[in-house]
């Protein structure tokens, strides 16, 4: 489960980026989190990974609470999460494989457990076959899924996607969150950020409306309001 | 997630290659650090064992810790025996050998030999004396004042400028060799630690997702710290074998020039235990602190 509750925060040049929020999300929830550019939507991703600290307010993720956590613990709550971002971030010299088998290594998983955790990811990513190449390699929405499937790989019990079809086509996207979509169905809470008002209204998913640092509509169906976005 | 356990677990194969991948991606910076701590560890060795071997020449040269105390003739033999209590009071002063005049005659004669003039010496013409030792040479002059004291003692030989000169040349190389030493390790310390901050920058992006994922600070860190270690340890190799090529070409051509063996040169199989010992210690510590001081800053949140 996550929760915010009266989160504010400024940035050290005194950007005030979240001004007040609560919101939870229980386990195996769907919810799309949306609003215009600059609304804080990253910034909240941030905050759930621990990489920011809240100015003011608590967060809770998985039972983990950001603001008592002990620096030893920060691994442990980040193994709970996986994080897909815009830009991959894979590692352009190790293959799709290597990419998985790295972070799979990094928690301590055996090579039993990479080598039987590795095809199934794969597989359900549809990434069979690419298993040896190297993401500039790969097409951008099987990059896309490669970082999915890195998110994955450890089996966390949350996946937080920021703008996870910023780079698709509009058929590329649609396929992406049908994915998302069948993991989430598969038992893990899934976060997506975007603002892709057709695709989000075209789920019927639980949506978080941000603008300004604050939640200005939080209900499931429609991407409504904004001003802006883009 | 994966086992909890993998937490504490030390993968030690794993850190092992990791550190060799890192080395192999910064060849020619790996290599300049290898050598520059060969470098270090060799001007330490060369100027320890010079100072080593040249500290035993000269003491044996001067036998300077030890001073000869004269004992009045007018005293008996049982009197000036009975002196050694008296003598080994003195402050400083750590062993006292009892010499007859007799025992001094045949020694003078034995290290006299081809002055056929000293052969039928009358002993009478020696004293009886004690050959005393000192402890700390840096207060001979001190001591002997004292021993002067000494009631039945009537003259003290010392060599005081061979014991002040050894005792100033010492000092000299012992603080010479420290600065140097010192200087030499802050330097190869730094060379080491850049070379493992250049690796640190080429695999920000893979630390970055590591620890996104969750992966441990220690995780992150003992590659790097391997690798500092390697390289440490692979000089220390190095710098042994040369050192041990360079004392046996000094060896040699000192032995081929000192016919008359003025100069004794401790051999290397005497000394190869703590010169290998001091090499790797010293080369580990400068990798290790190297590359601890390259990982230090960029493992905060
Ligand atoms: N590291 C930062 N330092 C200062 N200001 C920041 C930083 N990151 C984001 N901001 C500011 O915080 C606000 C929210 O940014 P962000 O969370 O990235 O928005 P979004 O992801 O919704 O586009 C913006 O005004 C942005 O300029
Ligand atoms: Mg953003």
């Amino acid at each position: 489960m996550i929760r915010l509750k009266d989160v504010e925060l400024v940035y050290e040049n005194g950007t005030k980026a979240i001004q007040g929020i609560t919101l939870t999300i229980e386990d195996g929830e769907f919810v799309f989190l949306v609003g215009p550019s600059g609304s804080g939507k990253s910034t909240i991703v941030k905050l759930l990974t621990g990489e920011i600290l809240p100015t003011f307010g608590r967060v809770m993720i998985n039972g983990f609470s950001i603001m008592n956590i002990k620096d030893r613990q920060i691994p442990l709550m980040r193994r709970t999460l996986g994080v897909v971002y815009q830009d991959f971030r894979l590692i352009e010299k190790k293959t799709v494989y290597d990419n998985l088998s790295f972070v799979m290594r990094a928690v301590g998983a055996s090579p039993r457990e990479i080598k039987e955790r590795i095809p199934r990811v794969l597989h359900l990513l549809d990434l069979d076959d690419k298993a040896q190449c190297r993401p500039p390699e790969l097409s951008g929405g099987e990059q896309q899924r490669a970082a999915i499937a890195r998110a994955l790989v450890n089996n966390p019990s949350t996946v937080i996607a920021d703008e996870p079809t910023g780079n698709l086509d509009p058929d590329r996207s649609v396929e992406l969150m049908r994915l998302l979509v069948k993991i989430n169905q598969m038992g893990t809470t899934v976060v997506v950020v975007t603002h892709a008002r057709e695709l989000v209204n075209r789920f019927g998913k639980r949506v978080v409306t941000l603008d300004e640092g604050l939640v200005t509509h939080d209900a499931v169906g429609r991407y409504v309001g904004g001003r802006r976005y883009g | 997630m994966w086992g909890g356990a993998a937490m504490g677990k030390h993968d030690f194969s794993y850190f092992f290659q990791e550190g060799l991948k890192n080395m192999a991606s910064h060849r020619l910076m790996s290599f300049t650090a290898i050598s520059m701590t060969v470098g270090c560890l060799l001007i330490m060795g060369t100027f320890t064992l010079v100072a080593v071997n040249t500290a035993l020449n000269l003491s044996a040269l001067a036998n300077s810790n030890e001073i000869v105390a004269y004992v009045d003739e007018a005293w008996t033999p049982e009197q000036a025996r009975a002196l050694e209590k008296q003598l080994l009071k003195v402050p400083n002063v750590t062993a006292a050998r009892y010499i007859s005049k007799e025992e001094a005659l045949q020694a003078y004669t034995e290290q006299n030999p081809e002055e056929e003039l000293f052969q039928d010496l009358d002993p009478g013409i020696f004293r009886d004396r004690y050959a005393l030792t000192i402890e700390n040479l840096e207060q001979i002059a001190y001591t002997v004042g004292q021993v002067e004291r000494v009631p039945g003692v009537v003259k003290v030989n010392y060599y005081e400028e061979m014991a002040s000169g050894i005792v100033t040349v010492r000092n000299v190389a012992a603080i010479v060799s420290a600065a140097l030493i010192g200087v030499l390790f802050v330097v190869s310390t730094f060379i080491i630690s850049n070379t493992i901050r250049l690796t640190t920058y080429d695999r920000r992006e893979e630390i970055a997702i590591m620890k996104i994922v969750g992966a441990t600070n220690g995780f992150i860190r003992w590659p790097f710290v391997y690798e500092g270690f390697l390289m440490g340890v692979v000089a220390a190799g190095i710098a042994f074998l040369l050192q041990w090529g360079l004392y046996a070409a000094v060896t040699d051509a000192i032995a081929g020039n000192d016919a008359q063996r003025l100069f004794s040169i401790l051999p290397f199989s005497r000394i190869w235990a703590p010169v290998l010992g001091s090499f790797f210690g010293a080369g580990m510590a400068v990798g290790i602190g190297g590359s601890l001081t390259a990982i230090r800053r960029f493992l905060e949140v």
